[in-house]
């Protein structure tokens, strides 16, 4: 009975561990390339070269960055990595900054929200309007409080912790500006 | 009982989630469309056929007394390596099923088909019974997302056909028991004819 059992695990966790060594490469590829796709598509066309995630810490937090780089290895953006509480989880949001500090792009990396109503922020109808958003100039908080970000119909939650994220990375970006690690 | 006959068994005497009603966990939470639906199906049916297949080639070497643990370890065995596989080449539908993924380890009908069929059946009539069983359930889950997708978004995989939203509860849960009520309803009618 033992022998049997003990053979059955063995001649399975021969296979998981053969197939994982076989899969763990086109993994981690698929998950950098997803990465990488989603730091072009929230910084300009101009950003060739992306750099080593970095970290920087904030209130006790750390917040993953990837720095972009035009041919001439010119700095033109940062995109920044936050996670806000919404109304299903935390929501995974990649927000790309130019040099000014301005928000370029926004993207959602996971979310847990409700299909249908929170769910619509990962849709352009709601993250276009953060295109060119200036943090300095505008509040990146819902019109409800008093901010200048107009929320998803019905999903309050959602769109506050949208906004939050943005600010939250609006703060990260001006952290990063002022380490004196270079932003030229 | 005829070869063909295993298979087509399942899509409608005996099929999965209409008749039998087993695996309601991910088709009451997978189908939110119809891609999400098919994909759910053809990954249940991956393990099914594979499960079956293995099963009923050892089940006379196992003890009773360890014959369920023994089921599960090689059922998860598969899922496992399904999991390593979808993540690896197509991360966004593995997104998308995420939990339920894990989840078929403990599906009823994967355990089902090997207490009730693989175990006292050769390993082809259990492979093909893994294909019936897996067709069913793929086609009924399809067939729910289908109905889920229309009613509640408006799209049929994915290309929608009106503007704006459909009927959001279709998408939310409570459509999902709507939704599969009826279908049950509108399957019973119509193999309850034939069979007459």
């Amino acid at each position: 009975m033992t022998v049997c059992l003990f053979a059955i695990c063995l001649v399975c966790s021969a296979l998981l561990a053969g197939v994982y060594a076989l899969t763990a490469e086109p993994i981690a590829a698929a998950a950098a390339a997803k990465n990488e796709a989603a730091i072009k598509e929230v910084l300009p066309d101009t950003a060739v070269q992306i750099e080593e995630v970095r970290t920087v810490e904030m209130d006790g937090q750390k917040y993953d960055y990837n720095l972009a780089y035009d041919e001439l290895g010119n700095t033109v953006g940062c995109a920044i990595n936050v996670a806000p509480v919404g109304f299903g989880g935390p929501i995974a949001i990649k927000v790309g900054f130019d040099v000014n500090g301005v928000i370029w792009n926004t993207k959602v990396l996971s979310q847990a929200e409700t299909p249908g109503l929170g769910a619509k922020c990962t849709e352009a109808s709601f993250s276009e309007q953060f295109k060119g958003f200036d943090p300095a100039q505008k509040k990146l908080s819902v019109k409800k409080d008093g901010g200048d970000v107009d929320a998803i119909t019905a999903s309050t939650i959602t769109s506050r912790a949208y906004a939050d994220g943005l600010a939250t990375a609006s703060k990260v970006f001006q952290t990063i500006l002022q380490t004196p690690m270079p932003l030229n | 009982m005829g070869k063909l006959q295993l298979i087509t068994k399942g899509l409608i005497k005996e099929n999965p989630t209409f008749v039998l009603l087993l695996g309601m966990c991910p088709t009451l939470a997978t189908t939110t469309s119809a891609v999400n639906g098919m994909s759910m199906g053809l990954a249940t049916m991956f393990v099914l056929i594979l499960s079956n297949m293995v099963i009923s080639a050892i089940a006379a070497y196992i003890p009773d007394k360890v014959r369920i643990p023994s089921y599960i370890v090689v059922i998860a065995t598969f899922v496992t390596l399904l999991q390593f596989v979808m993540q690896a080449y197509v991360p966004d539908i593995y997104e998308t099923l995420g939990l339920f993924i894990p989840l078929i380890v403990v599906n009823c009908i994967v355990l089902g088909r090997a207490e009730a069929f693989a175990n006292k059946n050769s390993v082809l009539d259990s492979a093909l019974d893994g294909i019936g069983i897996g067709l069913g359930f793929t086609v009924s889950l399809t067939l729910l997302g289908v109905v889920r997708e229309i009613l509640g978004s408006g799209s049929v995989f994915g290309f929608k056909f009106i503007e704006g939203d459909g009927i959001l509860a279709f998408v939310l849960a409570p459509g999902a028991f709507l939704a599969l009520g009826y279908l049950i309803v509108i399957f019973r009618k119509l193999t309850t004819k034939k069979a007459e």
